[in-house]
């Protein structure tokens, strides 16, 4: 009988070799005469053992990682195919800490499934969401939408059952539904990861906003830095419409859902949802100013659902297992789990899917032990770089929307970027009003002009010229940015630079740096 | 073996007439042709603007608008992608990356002394847990060092 290994697909594991380890399981299987078969997969999100490799076996998975190409000989002489004993093995991937300790609500599937298989889906609970959300009415849906306290993901926190009942409301001969898949917060990568490992999430959950609105046409944007994301949508639409989970008749209910993947073309601005129906609609990712609101007035001046890849794969099982049971996890106006991504200097780096609550401290000790250089952790970027640059002090704070605003920091899409102590705080807040003034689309000013004038103000600070003058500069630039911007870009990257300067003065006035120090 | 075709209008044509279909369809025809000939020819602007009924000052804005798009065709065999993001500086990618440009002989947005490759930032690629990350030619590389970078183009030479 043949013996089934799973090689996950995700762009970590390729990037360590993935493809290579599945080539030499296949190539000394067939030496020793054995029967294998590969499935390859997403990732689990325990980032740091990939390529992690699984094998079903009578007692279910075994896993054995990190393994590289050189590892398979050994490993196949070690019985890999019995789960046999190796210094990589782990057992049971289930019953890794890191991942039992998560509350796996949106993720539960990844890692596990063929990401491209309708019928693999099913057979792990896909579909039955969107089963349930046929069962009920359009109002119905949107109700246990509004219920669960589902907030968009992408950073604004936009509570989602309003938009859905917005777009439901409007009346239009077309409305769309449109899949913000533009993930381009540095330390961010859960919707890659579901992008790649379990695509049909995604697609059932903006399936079921079609549904809900009376929008028969989807898109997802994704980046185009994300090569593999967009293959694995690719394949995954055209086997959906081929087993008729898309298409005229979804699931046999005579409702339409049309779903279409578009690739964006390095654009960080076209995250912001209107940047992304300007380049969706075939022009320069301008930001609109609103109102209108994209939900009244979106894609090709229709009534236009815009939520988050996290936000849509949210959906799902809260149609399964209703509102309350999603509402349950979670504090105050936070509800639900939110995937938390740990990275950067980091030694267990991964995806958390986790309650809302946790503090800060508790995922980057208890799930992430800590840095990878083993140096002491001097500062952590969460929410991405629009996102607060947080010392020791500010660790206990949780990840919450509001208590996260009230720590002068933001959510965000739940990145969390950590720094040793070699870091040099100036530089970083210098790289903030760089990356803004890269990346600003240039229609209002303080972003356009702030952004500029803020690298080169930085730049007099760092070389020591008249430093209380010009941090005065960059307070005074900070405030017309704040308030003068149309969207976020312009708006929060004062967020980086200012906390840089009030929680780490000491790398904005002394003699030298503090990184220089350190090394 | 080269990636991409010599600039061909007939061909690029037909590219576009492929795309007519979709809403929105700047940035697939913009994508596919650039894939086919690696940048987007002038004389593509002119054919997309009558196709699209867009103005020419349109088009061309959108390919100078996004970075992903080239305006001339590729001097390099592989294209290398550093990102140049935040987990990627907490890994030390700022010296790494001066590293890989020194033994490349070329800058940013240039390319390599020897031609193998042309090097452009990034910010993000996703690979954040594993930092510092490059892509090359769409293939995704993590945790990585100038040696293995200079490896990975080996194989990709061949």
């Amino acid at each position: 009988m043949s013996v089934t290994v799973y090689v996950p697909r995700d762009a970590v594991a390729l990037g360590l070799g993935a493809n290579k380890v599945a080539r030499a399981i296949f190539a000394g299987a067939e030496r020793r005469g054995l029967d294998v078969t590969i499935v390859r997969t997403g990732t689990r999100g325990m980032l740091w053992l990939e390529p992690m490799v699984e094998v079903g076996t009578a007692e279910g998975r075994v896993a054995y990682g990190p393994v590289t190409a050189n590892d398979v000989d050994a490993l196949l002489d070690a019985g890999l195919l019995q789960g046999g004993e190796h210094a990589l093995r782990l057992g049971n991937p289930e019953e890794i800490p890191f991942l039992a300790r998560q509350h796996r609500l949106t993720f539960h599937r990844c890692g596990v499934v063929d990401p491209v298989s309708v019928e693999d889906y099913k057979a792990h609970g896909g579909y039955k969401g969107l089963e349930a959300a046929l069962k009920t009415d359009a109002e119905g849906i949107v109700a246990q939408v509004r219920d669960s306290g589902l907030r968009g993901r992408g950073g604004a926190g936009f509570p989602a059952g309003i938009k859905w009942n917005t777009v439901m409301l409007a009346k239009a001969q077309q409305k769309y539904v449109i899949c913000n898949a533009d993930e381009g917060d540095s330390g961010t990568f859960a919707d890659r990861i579901m992008m790649e490992g379990d695509p049909f999430n995604l697609i059932e959950g903006m399936t079921i906003a079609g549904v809900a609105t009376g929008a028969t046409r989807g898109y997802i944007y994704c980046r185009s830095e994300y090569p593999q994301a967009f293959e694995t949508l690719r394949e995954a639409i055209a086997n959906g419409i081929r087993a008729g989970v898309l298409g005229d008749n979804v699931l046999g209910s005579g409702k339409a859902f049309h779903l279409e993947v578009r690739m964006g073309a390095g654009a960080y601005i076209c995250g912001e949802e209107t940047s992304l129906l300007e380049s969706l609609e075939g022009k320069r990712a301008i930001v609109r100013a609103k109102p209108p609101i994209p939900a009244l007035k979106g894609f090709l001046g229709q009534p236009t659902l815009v939520n988050n890849v996290m936000t849509f794969t949210a959906v799902p099982w809260i149609m399964e297992h209703g509102a309350k049971a999603y509402a349950d996890y979670g504090m105050g106006r936070s509800l639900g789990t939110l995937p938390i991504q740990l990275a950067g200097n980091v030694k267990y780096g991964g995806l958390i899917e986790y309650a809302f609550g946790i503090t800060l401290r508790e995922v980057i000790e208890g799930f992430g032990g800590g840095t990878f250089s083993g140096r002491p952790v001097r500062a952590v970027q969460v929410g991405g770089p629009l996102g607060a640059y947080f010392p020791d002090s500010l660790l206990d704070t949780p990840l919450d929307y509001e208590k996260m605003a009230a720590a002068k920091g933001l959510v965000g899409h739940g990145g969390i970027v950590v720094f040793d102590d070699t870091v040099d705080m100036a530089a970083q807040a210098r790289f903030a009003f760089e990356f803004c003034a890269t990346e600003s689309c240039g229609k209002c000013t303080p972003c356009r002009i702030g952004a500029t004038r803020g690298v080169e103000t930085m730049d007099k600070i760092i070389a020591g010229v008249r430093r209380q003058d010009n941090l005065k500069v960059v307070a005074d630039l900070c405030e017309t940015m704040t308030d003068g911007s149309l969207c976020a870009m312009g708006g929060l990257t004062p967020m980086p630079v200012m906390s840089a300067i009030t929680n780490f003065p000491e790398d904005f006035s002394g003699d030298g740096s503090h990184a220089m120090a350190a090394e | 073996m080269p990636r991409h075709e010599a600039w061909d209008a007939e061909r690029a044509s037909e590219i576009v007439s492929e795309h007519l279909h979709l809403e929105g369809a700047t940035l697939p025809i913009l994508h596919a042709l650039q894939e086919r000939f690696g940048y987007v020819h002038e004389d593509a602007v002119p054919m997309i603007a009558d196709a699209l009924n867009m103005s020419r000052a349109e088009v061309f804005g959108c390919v100078s608008f996004y970075h992903d798009f080239k305006r001339q065709p590729p001097s390099a065999r592989h294209e290398l992608k550093l990102c140049r993001a935040e987990a990627c500086q907490a890994m030390g990618s700022t010296k790494l990356h001066r590293e890989v440009l020194e033994r490349l002989g070329c800058d940013w947005h240039e390319s390599a002394a020897d031609g193998s490759c042309s090097v452009e930032p990034v910010y993000c690629l996703g690979l954040c847990s594993n930092a510092p990350a490059a892509l090359i030619d769409n293939e995704p590389l993590a945790r990585i060092t100038a040696d293995s970078i200079q490896a990975a183009l080996a194989e990709a030479g061949r």
